[in-house]
C-alpha cells in the first residue's frame, strides 16, 4: 500500500493528517472516542500568555457548506497548558504543534519561548491570523512588515521549528508568505478562516454576538486551494494546508496544490471520527490514483504543468 | 458516548412545528439520565453541515428505542422533519449531563417546569421520578393553544398545568403566573426552557433546590470547540467557565450566569 509518512521541519509524521487548532481542544474530548496515536500530529488550541474567556455567545453560526465562529481564542493560559494539557498529551506518541497567540509581540515571544521547551511540543504554529480578537491576531498577519517582525522575534527564542498561519483576508497572500519566509519561518500553515457575517432575519442583527466571525468548512476549500497553489510556487518552505478538508480526496487536492500535510478543522464537529477515517482511506485513494509515496503528490498541480502566473493588475 | 446509525421507527407531528421521532438502535443502551441529548447529522451533504442537538424525551431500553422531540424551525430541523420511518440517522450520543434523580426518594415531591421546546426532556424526567416513588407537579408554558404538546403525557404522572402567552389554553401568561396561582409545595424544582424563564425561576425560589437545563448554540457537542461556554455566577467576568454541552446542559440554579 502507498506510503503516507512524511518528514517536515520538526515533524516526523506517520501520516499527513492532523486536527487543526481550535477544532480539537487539547485532545481530551477526542481521546474518549479514539486512540489519538493514529494521528499524524495534533495542532492544539491557541495558547496565550494569560487565560482568555473569549467572546460572548452565540459564538457559532451555520452557513451554506460551512460555519462561522467567533470563539475569541478562549484558553486556560500558558501556565495551565504547560502544567495540565501538554502532560496529558505526553501519554500519546503524537507530535504536538502548539498554536501561539498574543496581543503584543512580547506576548508571542513569551509563549513561544516557554511552550517550545515542552518535551512533546515539536513545532509552533504562530497564530497571526485569527479574525476574532480585537488586538493581535489578524493585525499581525495582514502587514508583511509586521508579520516579518513577529516571526523573526519568535524564531529567535523558539526551541522548535516555527510554522506561521496565514490569513486569507489579505489582498496579496504571497507577499505576506515571502516576508514570513525571509524572517526565518520553517513552514506555513494556511489558511485561517475568512472573515464573514450572518444576519438573523427575526432580529435584524448579526447572529454572532461578536458581529463577525471566521468562515470555515467546505465553503472555503477553493479559496484555500488557490492560495496554496499560489504560495507554494513562491516559497521554498513547506505548507500545511487546511480549510474544509473532509475526505482523502480533499487531502490529495491540497497536496496536489502544494501542501505537504493537511489539517482537518470543522469536519471534526460534523464527524468526530473524520481524522482516523481519512487516515485509513488515504493510502487506498493514492494507490487508486497510482501514487506510491505521498511526496510524489506534493505540488503536482503545478510541477507537471506550466506554472500559473499570479499577476495582478 | 458513541456514534451510531439509528433507524427511524416513527415520525409524528404532535403540535405546530413540533415533531416526535422514535429511533431504534444500540445507542439506547447508553442512555440513562433524563436531560441528556443526542447530536444528529440530518444530511450527509454539505447543507446543512453541522449536527443538531436534540433532546431525548423518552428512553425505552427494553425495546432499544428512544423518542426525540424537536421544533422544525430552521433548515436542519426541517430536513429532519422530512425523514421517513425506515430511514437511518447518524446519531452521536448520549451527550451532556442530565438531571440527577437519585437525590430524591420515595415520598418526596418535585416541581417540573417546562417552556416550549424545553418541555420534551422533562417527560423522561417525570417518568423516572415517578418510578422512584417521587410525586410530581408539572407546569408547562407555550405561546398558544396550537403549540401545546405532551399535556396528557405529563398528566398521567401528576397534576399538570398549562400556561399560554395569548391565553388560548390554560392560564394566560407565563409559567410564573401559574406558579403564583397554585403555590405548589416541593423540595426540588427541575426546569428546561427559554433562558428568561429559567432566570425568573431562579429568582422566584432562591432557597430551594433548583436544577435548570440550558440551551446554547453548539459546534461539536462534545466539549472541544468552546462555542457553548458560559460564565459562573461567582466569577461573572473572570476566566472560569462551564461548557453547556459537557458540564451541562443541566446546572444547579446559581451556578452559571443565565
Amino acid at each position: 500500500m502507498s506510503c503516507i509518512s512524511i518528514k517536515l521541519p520538526g515533524l516526523d509524521l506517520k501520516n499527513p493528517i492532523m486536527p487543526a487548532s481550535g477544532c480539537f481542544g487539547f485532545g481530551r474530548e477526542f481521546a474518549k472516542l479514539y486512540d489519538l496515536n493514529v494521528l499524524g500530529a495534533i495542532m492544539i488550541k491557541a495558547t496565550t500568555a494569560e487565560p482568555r474567556f473569549g467572546n460572548p455567545t452565540p459564538r457559532v453560526a451555520e452557513t451554506n457548506a460551512g460555519m462561522l465562529n467567533a470563539i475569541g481564542l478562549q484558553n486556560p493560559g500558558l501556565e495551565k497548558v504547560m502544567s495540565e494539557e501538554l502532560p496529558f498529551l505526553a501519554d500519546y506518541n503524537v507530535p504536538i504543534i502548539a498554536n501561539v497567540a498574543g496581543s503584543l509581540i512580547e506576548d508571542y515571544v513569551k509563549v513561544a519561548k516557554e511552550i517550545s521547551a515542552a518535551p512533546n511540543v515539536h513545532a509552533l504554529e504562530l497564530n497571526i491570523s485569527c479574525p476574532n480578537v480585537k488586538t493581535g491576531g489578524i493585525a499581525f498577519g495582514t502587514d508583511p512588515a509586521v508579520a516579518f517582525e513577529v516571526t523573526k522575534a519568535v524564531k529567535e527564542v523558539s526551541e522548535v521549528p516555527v510554522y506561521v498561519k496565514l490569513s486569507p483576508n489579505v489582498a496579496n497572500i504571497s507577499e505576506i508568505a515571502v516576508a514570513i519566509e525571509k524572517a526565518g519561518a520553517d513552514g506555513l500553515t494556511m489558511i485561517n478562516t475568512l472573515l464573514g457575517m450572518r444576519i438573523d432575519l427575526k432580529t435584524g442583527r448579526p447572529i454572532l454576538a461578536n458581529g463577525t466571525g471566521g468562515l470555515s468548512g467546505p465553503a472555503i476549500k477553493p479559496v484555500a486551494i488557490r492560495m496554496i497553489h499560489e504560495v507554494s510556487q513562491k516559497v521554498s518552505i513547506p505548507i500545511i494546508g487546511m480549510g474544509g478538508v473532509q475526505s482523502a480526496e480533499d487531502v490529495l487536492e491540497y497536496i496536489f496544490a502544494g501542501a505537504s500535510a493537511v489539517a482537518v478543522g470543522t469536519a471534526n464537529f460534523v464527524d468526530p471520527f473524520v481524522c482516523p477515517t481519512i487516515i485509513e482511506e488515504l493510502p487506498y485513494k493514492m494507490h487508486e490514483l497510482g501514487f506510491e509515496d505521498i511526496s510524489e503528490c506534493i505540488g503536482r498541480s503545478w510541477k507537471q504543468h506550466a506554472k500559473i502566473a499570479y499577476s495582478r493588475a | 458516548m458513541k456514534k451510531a446509525w439509528m433507524t427511524i421507527i416513527s415520525q409524528t407531528n404532535i403540535a405546530r412545528n413540533i415533531y416526535e421521532m422514535t429511533l431504534e438502535g444500540e445507542l439506547v443502551d447508553l442512555m440513562s439520565s433524563p436531560g441528556q441529548f443526542v447530536h444528529i447529522r440530518v444530511t450527509e451533504g454539505l447543507d446543512t453541515l453541522l449536527r443538531r442537538p436534540i433532546s431525548i424525551s423518552c428512553i425505552d431500553k427494553e425495546n432499544r428505542q428512544c423518542k426525540i422531540t424537536y421544533r422544525a424551525e430552521g433548515k436542519g430541523t426541517m430536513l429532519l422533519a422530512m425523514k421517513q420511518p425506515g430511514d437511518k440517522l447518524d446519531v452521536l450520543g448520549p451527550l451532556g449531563n442530565g438531571f440527577t434523580v437519585e437525590e430524591l426518594q420515595r415520598g418526596d415531591h418535585a416541581l417540573i417546569v417546562g417552556g416550549g421546546i424545553g418541555v420534551p426532556p422533562l417527560l423522561e424526567l417525570t417518568k423516572q421520578l415517578n418510578r422512584r416513588g417521587v410525586s410530581t407537579t408539572h407546569v408547562l408554558g407555550f405561546q398558544s393553544k396550537e403549540d401545546v404538546f405532551y399535556k396528557n403525557d405529563f398528566a398521567y404522572f401528576g397534576d399538570t398545568y398549562v400556561a399560554t402567552v395569548d391565553g388560548t389554553y390554560g392560564t394566560e401568561g407565563f409559567v410564573t403566573n401559574v406558579l403564583e396561582e397554585i403555590q405548589p409545595p416541593f423540595m426540588t424544582l427541575f426546569a428546561c426552557g427559554p433562558t428568561p424563564m429559567l432566570g425568573a425561576l431562579e429568582n422566584l425560589f432562591p432557597d430551594k433546590n433548583v436544577y435548570l437545563s440550558l440551551e446554547e448554540r453548539m459546534g461539536c457537542g462534545i466539549g472541544a470547540c468552546f462555542a457553548c461556554v458560559c460564565h459562573l455566577q461567582n466569577d461573572p467576568e473572570g476566566y472560569s467557565y462551564k461548557k453547556v454541552c459537557t458540564d451541562g446542559p443541566v446546572f444547579r440554579a446559581g451556578e452559571v450566569v443565565l
